[in-house]
């Protein structure tokens, strides 16, 4: 080992070292550092030897954290020596001591770039790696091609190119013009067949970097990608040095996995298929052993493959397998696999549609909200916040209220942001909402922002019910002995509006409200001295009859504060005064606070923000942004690939159903022949026909007992549907274009109910565009977001989206731009304000053109009833009251229903429970009964409870007698007729591809209209 | 990408800094102020990872020194847990059973290596064996130079005697 000292430095670093104190070092460096600036300064020539020896005093004390003001241009004129050791020298000092931004780089180009291009490999490096750490953009826009050159070049070490790689990754941050250089990209492909995987490697960080921007340019080297990790996970023909621990290098392995994440899709079947059997490998195949090393690396490789079975939304099986894997981690003792562990469960979260499996292991995750480990309890209220729903929202949002008191000031102002947050956004009842609040601020008052009592101070506002119930609480907390000031201020505004509602309850007379108030005030600040003045104010005001000895108690510290220095207790105390003495106008001016307009809560707009910030970093952004986008690729299983097989043409006249649904849906004819033949009823209730027309049709005849019904809006049906055909044919678009050209991939029925159940996910897709939804809902509030994807290499054109919006709905689109960009995404939300109970359906009138081809689609919108229901659950205490209190027709109706597809009991249960219905246990005794409620939501009135029977005939499982009641004869008529629509129909779950009996698929497909019949009926009956 | 590689000493003294991303002098002073604290403080037996400014620190500690790398939040932690071992081995193997003596007197040294491992923030070689045949063919190229200089500056002092 060549150790060759430099006695002078090393003498220096000792007497640094001996240093007593920080006080010695300082001296001591001062001394050193007066020295090296002279022998700058005065000595004409210093040696090489003496010049490297100062350089490195300098690094060295700059590294310790002194500033070393002087000397870069020392360092960089280095760069220039002529021999090997000074110039290497002067490179890495020069990369140590400046960063890109200082002006002496400029000065060394040059000489930089004479190095790259001469002949010298050692000078190459040298140069390749100053550029590589430190270049900015004058570097990128002058040595681009240069460097460039050297990757490619065939007569270059892989030392220099390796190097070379990197070096362009670099410059490309700085300036991503640099490669667009005609046919990059094909070099960048052949760059992934090299042999030696020290360049391999860096080519492939290159890679990642590239396709992160624009995946679309470098399609030609997924295969390349594949065949890579391949190779790298059968450990074929991989040298033995490249190998860690055992494992074919798994830093290539993890950014090969890196780079495929970036492309959207996988389309050549066979890639994919490869691409599986090597992550199925490696989910099964990475075992835990006791080499530390040997386990972070495969882990590594295992967590990354785990990311990209995510990205590439694989099948059902292997997801479970992931959270499964997940699973386990979490609950590890080993403390790296738990975080990640939970970190990976909380991206996967964004991903997919696994909550229901992740909630499983709620409790596990609780665990780790304790653990001692800060990193990891983060990890954990990451994941809870991100898995919370209104199903556990109670449980998560009490735990986090728990660890609030004993977590670290670090963590309290997100934990209580976060709580705040959960709490607004799935409150099954809004008392709990306004308890977990005033929990908040009681326990954590200095981490609570304005912001969150604001909220809550406009949740009591806004709704009657919730007034005297947050009065009386806010009471109870200034009752105690020590409050926090942020409760002073909450309690002053609600109690100064709403005390009076107490006044009936011992110890809430205004007086005592107002005394309970006016000791807090010594202990307050400025800030809330107005407040509370205010509250007096009120307090008086609402004091029937009057109590004079309270009047002159209040006039008098109003009297006191008319010359207080702060001058908005002084304006309030001014005026309250004034206003006062005038007596009835008083009523008027102090009267109870107007509601507050609807909108989006600041506090979630906070968190979004914050979001968005850290997201600006890098490249974590663009991959949140995939990740929104597949969460729109969760498709269902059997689209375009899936069974498209022929319609025999028997069945197309019997049962009358429009062609395309019959072509996805009908797996075997004579499964739904003999549902048909059989005594149900006439018409099989069974999907795609059903579903779709009772759906659309039903408000047509409602009244007729039900066979009738179905009956009729079978011949309703088939009558308009020919009609409605033409209608669409003729005045939008030519037949002839519409049904040759563009054909929807998947069944645009079933996916429109799939997103009746849930919240995200594809509602159109054709071989141009994909239109997917992502949905939010609050009380009668809605938020969409349409995002409108381009699949192809020309941009779509003269794109025109229309709501067509059925009267109880409020609908608002936001513009959507004329012309979506090749293979971009365009997000247009859409706001949703729900009026009154109906069952009606807003439709999407969609159109684009594609070279010649106009295409136009109407899509029914998922803004269903059910989206406005908030499950809750009953007490039999509460419910059997109110069951009786409504006590007939109109507001309790009740209906004998047939023609029921046949169920188990626990199905009919959950299939009223995925439509926010809950199922309340154990309130009737017969077991065969089922009694449900839930809560509705519209702007004309209050959160309205409605409950529901269903007696079922355990005999004849196609009847039933359902009974449902609320205090709205409208809403109980609309969810009554919902309710039964969905039990005679139930959306198909997704189907396996056609079995062997259907039949021979020789036969030419027939001409399918792009356009979903059923929507298109419901355009024009809305 | 890795935005910095940070060496500390148990007592919080810095062994070595490598900046990837433009910090100025100012901001690098104080990242190490905070991150040292942070991560100093931190008990055995928890894990390697510490959130920090929307961004990430990959730790691990080896005797008396920390050996720290930032990342960006969706980087694989692991990985680069790996890359700061690998980089131990290659230090150890080339100063024999490396000490923190040996990084403190030739923290040149370490510089050079570290740069052989990893370049732009990411890594850039992964063999052990063909780092340590770089590193040996720098230094021989340092020595005959030296050699080269000594029997010149022979000459000279010949010539002018």
């Amino acid at each position: 080992m060549a150790m060759h000292g430099m006695r002078g430095l090393s003498v220096f670093i000792s007497e640094i070292r001996n240093c007593q104190n920080k006080e010695q070092e300082r001296l001591r460096v001062d001394k050193e550092l007066g020295n090296v600036r002279n022998r700058f300064k005065n000595e004409k020539v210093l040696t090489p030897y003496d010049k490297k020896k100062y350089v490195w005093k300098m690094l060295y004390i700059y590294m310790l954290g002194y500033d070393v003001d002087f000397g870069h241009m020392e360092a960089v004129s280095l760069i220039s020596a002529p021999k090997y050791p000074e110039k290497q020298v002067g490179y890495i000092a020069t990369s140590c001591l400046l960063n890109e931004n200082h002006d002496f780089l400029r000065l060394a180009i040059n000489t930089v770039r004479n190095d790259i291009i001469g002949r010298n490999e050692t000078f190459q490096c040298l140069a390749l790696t100053m550029v590589g750490n430190i270049g900015g953009r004058d570097f990128a826009e002058s040595l681009a091609p240069d460097v460039q050159k050297l990757l490619l070049s065939s007569s270059c070490r892989p030392l220099v190119r390796k190097k070379a790689a990197l070096c362009l990754l670099r410059l490309y941050r700085k300036n991503p013009d640099i490669v667009n250089v005609d046919g990059w990209a094909d070099r960048m492909s052949q760059l992934l067949d090299e042999r030696d995987l020290g360049v391999l490697t860096s080519s492939m960080s290159l890679l990642v970097a590239l396709v992160s921007n624009n995946h679309e340019a470098y399609w030609s080297c997924l295969p390349k990608c594949v065949k890579t990790l391949e190779r790298l996970a059968r450990n074929q023909d991989i040298p033995q040095e490249y190998t860690y621990y055992g494992i074919p290098s798994p830093w290539l392995q993890v950014k090969t996995m890196r780079a495929l994440q970036y492309f959207p899709t996988i389309e050549d079947p066979h890639t994919r298929r490869t691409l599986f059997e090597v992550l199925q490998r490696i989910l099964m195949g990475t075992d835990v052993v006791k080499n530390v090393n040997k386990n972070n690396a495969s882990h590594a490789v295992l967590f990354e493959a785990l990311a990209l079975v995510m990205h590439l939304d694989a099948e059902k099986e292997m997801m479970s397998q992931c959270v499964a894997l997940l699973g386990k981690f979490i609950a590890v003792r080993e403390p790296n696999i738990r975080y990640l562990g939970l970190e990976n469960m909380t991206r996967m979260l964004m991903v997919t549609d696994v909550q229901e499996i992740i909630k499983r292991h709620q409790a596990q995750i609780i665990t780790s909200l304790k653990d001692p480990d800060v990193s990891i309890r983060r990890r954990a209220l990451d994941l809870l916040y991100g898995m919370c729903d209104v199903t556990n929202a109670k449980d998560i949002v009490e735990e986090l209220l728990q660890y609030l008191s004993s977590a670290d000031f670090t963590m309290r102002e997100e934990l209580s942001l976060k709580a705040a947050i959960l709490a607004e956004k799935f409150a099954p009842d809004l008392s709990w909402y306004v308890d977990v609040i005033l929990q908040l601020i009681d326990k954590a008052g200095d981490f609570i922002s304005d912001d969150i009592w604001f909220r809550v101070v406009q949740f009591v506002t806004n709704n009657d019910d919730l007034q005297p119930y947050a009065a009386a609480k806010v009471k109870e907390y200034l009752d105690k002995s020590a409050v926090h000031e942020t409760m002073v201020k909450v309690s002053a505004y609600i109690l100064g509006e709403y005390s009076h509602l107490l006044a009936r309850r011992p110890g809430c007379s205004p007086k005592e409200i107002f005394n309970l108030l006016h000791e807090k005030l010594p202990t307050v600040s400025t800030t809330t001295i107005p407040i509370l003045l205010s509250a007096y104010a009120k307090i008086l005001m609402h004091t029937q009859p009057p109590d004079q000895e309270l009047q002159s108690q209040i006039w008098a510290i109003f009297n006191k504060y008319e010359s207080c220095i702060d001058a908005e207790i002084q304006q309030r105390a001014v005026e309250y005064l004034a206003l006062c003495q005038k007596g009835a106008a008083l009523m008027d001016i102090l009267a109870e606070m107007p509601k507050f307009p609807e909108r989006k809560s600041s506090l979630i707009k906070r968190a979004e923000y914050s979001e968005a910030d850290t997201a600006e970093q890098s490249a974590i952004k663009l991959r949140a942004q995939q990740q929104t986008s597949n969460a729109l690729v969760v498709t269902d299983q059997h689209s375009a690939n899936g069974a498209t097989s022929p319609v025999p043409v028997g069945q197309l006249s019997l049962v009358k159903v429009p062609s395309m649904i019959t072509t996805e849906n009908d797996t075997s004819s004579d499964h739904t022949l003999s549902q048909q033949n059989g005594a149900l009823s006439n018409v099989d209730p069974q999907p795609p026909s059903a579903d779709l027309l009772s759906d659309i049709l039903g408000p047509l005849a409602i009244e007729g007992p039900p066979d009738a019904t179905v009956q009729s809006e079978n011949n309703a049906a088939s009558g308009l549907e020919g009609g409605s055909d033409a209608i669409d044919g003729s005045a939008i678009v030519p037949v002839e274009e519409q049904t040759n050209t563009v054909q929807p991939i998947g069944n645009i029925a079933e996916r429109f109910h799939a997103l009746c159940l849930k919240d995200s996910g594809v509602l159109y897709e054709d071989p141009y565009i994909q239109v997917g939804i992502k949905a939010e809902w609050r009380g009668h509030h809605g938020r969409l977001v349409l995002f409108l994807g381009n699949k192809n290499t020309a941009p779509l054109v003269s794109v025109q989206a229309i709501i067509l919006p059925p009267a109880h709905l409020k609908m608002e689109l936001s513009l959507v731009p004329d012309t979506i960009p090749p293979r971009a995404q365009v997000q247009c939300p859409l706001e949703v304000v729900n009026l009154r109970p109906s069952r009606d359906v807003a439709v999407l009138d969609f159109s684009y053109k594609f070279g010649t081809n106009m295409v136009n689609v109407k899509l029914r919108l998922p803004a269903v009833l059910n989206k406005f229901l908030q499950p809750i659950q009953v007490s039999a205490e509460e419910f059997f009251p109110q069951w009786r209190s409504f006590s007939g027709p109109p507001l309790k109706l009740q209906e004998v229903i047939r023609g029921i597809r046949p169920m188990p009991l626990p199905e009919m249960a959950n299939l009223l429970n995925s439509f926010r219905i809950m199922i309340c246990p154990g309130l009737d005794p017969n077991p065969n009964n089922l009694v449900a409620s839930t809560t509705f939501y519209s702007d004309s009135k209050p959160a309205m409870l409605c409950l529901v029977r269903i007696e079922t005939d355990p005999a004849d499982r196609t009847q039933l007698r359902m009974t449902l009641a609320s205090g709205d004869p409208t809403l109980t008529f609309e969810l009554k007729e919902f309710i039964k629509e969905q039990l005679i129909s139930i959306p198909t779950a997704p189907r396996a591809p056609a079995p062997a009996a259907a039949p021979p698929a020789a036969q030419p497909t027939p001409q399918i209209p792009p356009n979903d019949p059923a929507a298109i009926l419901a355009g024009l009956l809305s | 990408m890795i935005h910095f590689v940070l060496l500390i000493s148990r007592q919080g003294k810095v062994r070595l800094t490598k900046w990837y991303s433009p910090y100025s002098q100012k901001e690098r002073t104080k990242v190490i102020r905070e991150l040292g604290g942070e991560i100093l403080s931190r008990g055995p037996k928890l894990c390697n990872f510490v959130d920090w400014r929307g961004l990430k620190v990959v730790y691990k500690r080896y005797a008396s020194l920390y050996f720290c790398m930032c990342i960006d939040q969706d980087d694989n932690e692991l990985e680069v847990l790996e890359i700061i071992h690998h980089f131990v081995e290659i230090l150890d193997r080339y100063f024999g059973s490396v000490c923190e003596l040996d990084l403190i007197f030739n923290f040149h040294k370490a510089y050079y290596i570290l740069d052989e491992l990893l370049l732009a923030g990411e890594l850039q070689e992964s063999s052990k064996k063909t780092i340590a045949r770089l590193i040996a063919a720098q230094d021989s190229l340092v020595e005959t130079a030296k050699e080269q200089a000594s029997s010149i500056s022979n000459i000279i002092a010949q010539a002018t005697k």
